[in-house]
């Protein structure tokens, strides 16, 4: 009896997702409707995002955005797994015993830091650092790029450190067992082993980094220019929505909803790339 | 025991051993020799030390920290016929030497997430054995010499977790044959496995007898008896006896000997 209302509320529940999505899909691609009609596939590549007079009409184009949230999240990502992956290894293999547990705790509790803290780190703290050593004037890509990655490190270290976790001691040991080093069982057993969980984490990383807006709005710039250099300012999407939608009308709203949609069909790839892998993993 | 033809491979002797936060020794003074080419079985209830005592023969206990050893465990250096404590070991490469020249086939079978042919092939590369050919033709050899080279020999690119149970151990037994050990410690290896699987395991084991010393931990109180020349009986941490397999399981001197094999407890 129990079992059966159970049942059919977590069926009703998975339901429900699978609509909201569709209806969310939905509803982007109908708002979407007027900006593709006006501008089609030109919208990818033109750097133009102008209203007309007295708020008919005028050129959009989310070449600047789309290439801004691209670009900063493909940095982070450059950075971020290398790392990730070293901080996941050192916890699973490396470190000794007392310390792995005050570590995890570190990394997780980074990972649950609100990501508008992280903006405000990086803008009054880092942007200068980055300054000095780079210049530019602060705030751009890489400084955006970078806090993207140091926000998506722990989240990494962690999901990597877990399916790392589930590699057997009797594997490892077996490895050990006809000669292998420390090194030679991680790269040889560990990493084989937990493959899908890896790519999986890096995947769900990428995901995070592609749609964060409070960070990204601090350190972007928030400008509507090509970044000539790595350090030069530009915008991405969900900033230029955050920053936009308040005064915007038809068009530009439509073109926002373009945006939003490109957004959301690459975050879907992504994340569906991941649970693919995850699933993936399962099967052996 | 007429012993005087049987050449000592291994002797552990007074080994004390305990494990990181344990308050005493899990092993409290073993003795035991392993004589080469013959098969010695351990025996002995749950709990008993046999594990314990298996894996300290090839340290695998030292990738974890904070263990204590105490004693001796002799191995017979091929060139110098001399034994040599393998308690003195420390750099990480003398271990992998002593890994390499005294294998561990587990309960379970361990086949490394990699092909058929890379699961054999890795060991020796590890070795640093590079030559394609060499390499093949090793693999091969080791192959045949776990019996399961027939059923490979057209699948070696596959993946090595898509095989039975039985199959992955035997591939397990061929990785360890494969680097030409000196001694191999099995620890109850068919315990996962199929009455069928059980039986090729077996006949593999009394098969590389001839070119490996084996000692083996079993419950299996007949696969003890058809398997092993040797046995040795532990109890709570102490080894209770050790003579000929046979002469244990027909004529045990010590009375809680009988009294395990003929199934009054454990
Ligand atoms: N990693 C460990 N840490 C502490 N105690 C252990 C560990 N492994 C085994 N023991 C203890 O050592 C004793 C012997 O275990 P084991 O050698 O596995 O027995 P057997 O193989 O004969 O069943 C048991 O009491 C067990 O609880
Ligand atoms: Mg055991």
């Amino acid at each position: 009896m129990g079992g059966k209302l159970f049942r059919n509320f977590s069926f009703f529940s998975a339901t429900l997702s699978f609509f909201l999505l569709v209806g969310i899909f939905a509803i982007l691609f109908t708002y979407a409707q007027e900006s593709m009609h006006t501008f089609g596939f030109d919208f990818l590549y033109t750097e133009i995002w102008e209203p007309g007079e007295d708020d008919e009409g005028g050129i959009f184009g989310g070449y600047i955005p789309i290439m801004g949230t691209l670009m900063s999240t493909l940095i982070a990502m450059i950075l971020a797994t290398p790392l990730a992956m070293g901080i996941a290894i050192f916890l699973t293999e490396i470190a000794p015993g007392q310390i792995v547990k005050p570590f995890s705790i570190a990394i997780e509790l980074l990972a649950a830091i609100p990501s508008i803290i992280y903006g405000m780190w990086g803008l009054f703290y880092f942007a200068p650092i980055v300054q000095l050593l780079f210049g530019g004037n602060g705030v751009g890509l890489l400084t955006a790029g970078i806090v993207l990655a140091i926000m998506v490190i722990p989240f990494m270290a962690a999901i990597t450190r877990d399916s790392m976790n589930t590699t057997p001691d009797v594997l490892k040991e077996s490895a050990y067992a006809i000669g292998a080093t420390k090194f030679e069982v991680i790269k040889d057993v560990i990493m084989p082993y937990s493959k899908g969980g890896i790519i999986g984490s890096i995947i769900l990383s990428l995901g995070r980094a592609l749609g964060e807006t409070m960070a990204v709005a601090f350190l972007i710039g928030s400008v509507m220019t090509v970044p000539k250099v790595i350090t030069d300012p530009t915008t991405s999407i969900p900033v230029l929505l955050a920053n936009n939608f308040a005064e915007a009308q038809d068009l530009e709203i439509s073109s926002m909803y373009y945006l939003a949609l490109i957004l959301f069909v690459v975050s879907f790839t992504v994340i569906a790339l991941a649970k693919f892998y995850f699933f993936g993993r399962k099967k052996h | 025991m007429a012993n005087s033809e049987l050449k000592k491979v291994m002797e552990v002797k007074d080994l004390f051993f305990t494990y990181p936060g344990a308050p005493e020794p899990t092993l409290k003074g073993n003795n035991l020799p392993i004589y080469e080419n013959k098969i010695t079985a351990l025996i002995g209830p749950s709990g008993c030390g046999k594990s314990t005592l298996l894996r300290a023969m090839n340290r695998i206990h030292d990738l974890y920290p904070g263990l204590t050893y105490k004693g001796k465990i002799d191995l017979r250096n091929q060139e110098t016929g001399k034994m040599e404590n393998i308690l003195d070991l420390k750099k990480e490469n003398e271990l992998i030497n002593l890994r390499q020249r005294v294998g561990m086939i587990f309960q379970k079978p361990t086949p490394f997430p990699m092909s058929i042919y890379d699961n054999v092939a890795y060991g020796l590369k590890l070795q640093g054995i590079k030559n394609k050919g060499e390499l093949d033709g090793l693999v091969e050899e080791a192959l045949k010499g776990a019996a399961i080279w027939k059923e490979t020999k057209d699948r070696l690119k596959d993946s090595a977790m898509g095989m039975s149970g039985g199959q992955q151990q035997r591939l397990c037994i061929a990785r360890s044959v494969a680097l030409k050990p000196e001694v191999l410690l099995f620890d109850e290896p068919t315990s996962a496995l199929d009455p069928i699987s059980t039986g090729a395991i077996e006949e593999l084991i009394s098969e590389i007898k001839k070119d490996i010393t084996v000692a083996i931990v079993t419950h299996n109180m007949q696969q003890a008896s058809r398997l092993s020349d040797f046995t040795t009986f532990m109890y709570l941490g102490d080894i209770i006896e050790f003579d000929e397999t046979e002469k244990i399981f027909l004529n045990p001197s010590q009375k809680m000997t009988e009294d395990y094999i003929t199934g009054r407890f454990g």
